[in-house]
């Protein structure tokens, strides 16, 4: 390790904050239809995908950049991101001992050993590595079951057709700003297909890392659960401390058909910026996306969100099948002076659709930390339910919490609960705390993880200590 | 055991303790009475290390040892109990993982072994039992819910666990009904012993016809202006406190 990163280190206690020296093939920085070609023809794309593409550029152009966010960002200039950057000894599919060891030294430190022996138990990982996926974990064994995880580029080689059925059906080309232009410029992502009645036998997960100092990272994930079919996906991402800005659009989108049920985690550590001049860190501005298509579908969101400098986004459920279920919880920690608004989409269409929403913000320093969600009930989704819960809690005296919760019922026999509430983790408890011999660190972890135990408990338990550790760590320099 | 010297203390710039003395060996237990805004709870939670007040002037000696730039942990760590008038709910913190990470951490500070949950569910049984605690009490969160008197007997019984050398109980009297009071009194001689000094904070005489001093002192602004056995405790019942009140304001 360097200076300079033990320095970062310092300051920001962002242990991710290093970054790897690999060498790349990357585009010039700029957007125009040429780039789209380039990036369309290094992918070896069939001629439907650039059809997308340029679909969605077009229509990128003719939209405008949204500012609604319940907090502020400076206009972001287009032309001075790179959109593709590549390490360039990129292994042949299927083959991790090709990858850069360089690239697999970085996984390593940040806790994804790929190594055959070292490898998480039960969890298979595809690894994305600013604009590409770097490998799969556990592919045979997959295989064997008739699961597909692999980068969004092999599907769209492999399995074209899957791609050409479902690829923009949630989140349409021109549903918003970031995600039409994510539907124009996305270079790579995960691809998970589980077939009819087959039950994951482990845990998915991509592990998304944003090395390039002038890289946009605009992945997609497509999710695809067949009747009666179940899965569980974890995604984790993290970044260089740069003192600029970068961009980060993600989309993604989940099908659950008949019977099927798809559980989306994701532990988002970006780098969020220098805490005290708000220097740098990532622009999350992510596009989630579920529809629950069939009966008795399920999709359910979890999220813990303790990176970026700006989080701007709605994890939802479109609850089109009779009885279907959608559930969104959410932790989401901010900090220094990252913003954070964020929430989730419930709109229910099917009969006796049921929705639950636990939300936990929490906000120190000088951040802001917003909920903004919408419960939304149809005309003919008699019978449907919904319960909300937003709490938040504070932190200090310089931070603010929000929550905008709309609900539009159109149906008569539907039931909706909202509760919100707002606490500050105080003196108090902590004295409390601390006067029965807990250490102060002790005492905020168990402070933080008792308000976020709705949440923390749906995550896969591999990922719940460190999800744990993690919200601990995050706030250890805020209070006190 | 414990021994406090003309400790002068404030908040905020305000001074609260004044001159404050006293001196409790192990097993005895010491009354401190008086009125309102007399300081206290602000001795009490000075005692426990609570990190809003300032101490200006004087000592406090605990076990040969000066604590006054000692952590609220480090307190607790060395036998040091405060219990506290208003017990603040964790939300969401189970009862028993609390407990238990309260128990560890003094065995790991003694560089004892700490304990696995199943050595530590047997210690709780045993301890929950003795206070009359029901079972469903573990599967709660930390004083989330709790009425007034649940709130102390958890007190109560974390004191039992920590088997600390001084406790300190602030009112925990307050707020209970007769009935409570005496479970809650029950548990307090249950964990007395020879090896234990007490100080007991309270406004009234009923807990003390549970709980016997061995010496009652009464505290007017910041000081103890009188101190006697058990008896000045029914007198300041008769009499209440205005006529010490009188006698320090002559004294001034």
């Amino acid at each position: 390790m360097t200076t300079q990163e033990e320095l970062y280190q310092a300051k920001n206690t962002y242990k991710y904050g290093f970054s790897t020296v690999v060498e790349t093939d990357s585009l010039p920085k700029g957007l125009n239809e040429e780039t789209i070609r380039a990036i369309s023809e290094k992918k070896q794309e069939p001629s439907f995908m650039l059809d997308f593409r340029l679909k969605a550029y077009k229509k990128w152009l003719e939209s405008k950049e949204p500012h609604w966010l319940h907090g502020s960002y400076p206009a972001i200039d287009y032309q001075d991101i790179s959109y593709y950057s590549a390490p360039k000894n990129k292994p042949a599919l299927n083959n991790l001992s090709e990858v850069d060891p360089e690239i697999l030294k970085t996984f390593e430190k940040l806790g994804i050993p790929l190594d055959e022996q070292k490898r998480l138990a039960n969890v298979a990982v595809d690894m994305v590595f600013d604009s590409v996926s770097i490998g799969t974990t556990f592919k045979k064994k997959l295989e064997d079951a008739g699961v597909v995880l692999c980068s969004i580029s092999e599907a769209v080689q492999k399995y074209p057709d899957l791609i050409k059925k479902y690829l923009g059906t949630v989140v349409p080309i021109g549903d918003n700003y970031f995600a039409t232009l994510n539907s124009a410029v996305f270079t790579d992502g995960s691809f998970v297909y589980v077939p009819k009645g087959v039950h994951c036998p482990m845990e998915l997960s991509t592990y998304f890392r944003i090395n390039d100092k002038e890289t946009g990272q605009f992945e997609r994930t497509l999710i695809i659960a067949e009747e009666g079919s179940y899965v569980s996906y974890l995604e984790g991402c993290t970044a260089p401390s740069y003192d600029k800005n970068q961009l980060h659009a993600a989309v993604v989108e989940l099908i659950a058909l008949d019977n099927a049920e798809i559980k989306y985690s994701t532990v988002q550590n970006w780098y969020s910026g220098n805490p005290d001049t708000g220097l740098g860190g990532i622009y999350n501005f992510v596009t989630k996306r579920g529809v629950c298509r069939g009966y008795r579908s399920k999709i359910s969101w979890t999220q813990v969100e303790v990176g970026a400098a700006i989080t701007w986004k709605y994890p939802s459920c479109i609850l089109q099948g009779d009885h279907s279920v959608g559930e969104f919880y959410s932790v989401a920690l901010t900090n220094g002076k990252m913003q954070a608004d964020t929430g989730t989409k419930m709109i229910h269409v099917g009969k006796n659709t049921s929705s639950t929403i636990i939300s936990k913000g929490i906000s120190a320093d000088k951040s802001h930390n917003t909920y903004r969600g919408l419960v939304k009930i149809a005309k003919n989704a008699t019978g449907a339910r919904n319960y909300t819960q937003c709490d938040s809690m504070l932190v200090g005296d310089q931070c603010t919490a929000n929550t905008f919760p709309y609900i539009e019922v159109s149906n008569a026999t539907s039931q909706v609960e909202h509760e919100a509430s707002t606490s500050k983790l105080n003196e108090e408890q902590l004295f409390y705390l601390s006067s029965r011999g807990i250490s102060e660190e002790d005492a905020i972890s168990l402070i933080v993880n008792g308000f976020c135990k709705k949440v923390i408990k749906e995550l896969p338990l591999e990922f719940a200590v460190e999800a744990q550790k993690l919200l601990a760590l995050k706030l250890e320099n805020s209070v006190g | 055991m414990i021994e406090i010297k003309n400790l002068h203390a404030e908040i905020s710039g305000k001074p609260i303790l004044k001159g404050f003395n006293l001196t409790v060996a192990a097993g005895e237990i010491h009354a401190i009475m008086g009125p309102n805004g007399a300081g206290k709870s602000t001795l009490a939670k000075i005692l426990a290390g609570h990190p809003s007040y300032e101490i200006t002037e004087g000592e406090i000696w605990f076990k040969g040892q000066n604590i006054l730039e000692m952590e609220p942990d480090e307190r607790a760590h060395i036998g040091i109990f405060m219990s506290f008038q208003y017990p603040v709910e964790i939300p969401g913190v189970n009862n028993v993982e609390f407990l238990r990470a309260s128990y560890n951490s003094l065995k790991k500070a003694r560089g004892e072994q700490e304990v696995t949950p199943e050595e530590f569910a047997l210690i709780l049984e045993e301890k929950m039992k003795q206070m009359e605690i029901k079972p469903e009490f573990k599967s709660r969160n930390l004083n989330e819910g709790f009425s007034g008197g649940e709130k102390k007997r958890n007190e109560i019984l974390q004191m039992a666990l920590l088997n600390p050398s001084l406790a300190i109980l602030d009112e925990t009297d307050s707020g209970l009904d007769i009935d409570a009071m005496k479970i809650v009194a029950q548990g307090v001689n249950c964990v007395m012993n020879s090896d234990l000094g007490l100080i007991l904070i309270t406004h009234y005489q009923r807990l003390l016809d549970y709980i016997k001093p061995h010496y009652v002192h009464v505290m007017v602004d910041g000081k103890i202006v009188q101190s006697g056995d058990a008896s000045l405790a029914l007198t300041l019942e008769e009499r209440g406190y205005d006529w010490l009140m009188q006698t320090t304001h002559e004294d001034v």
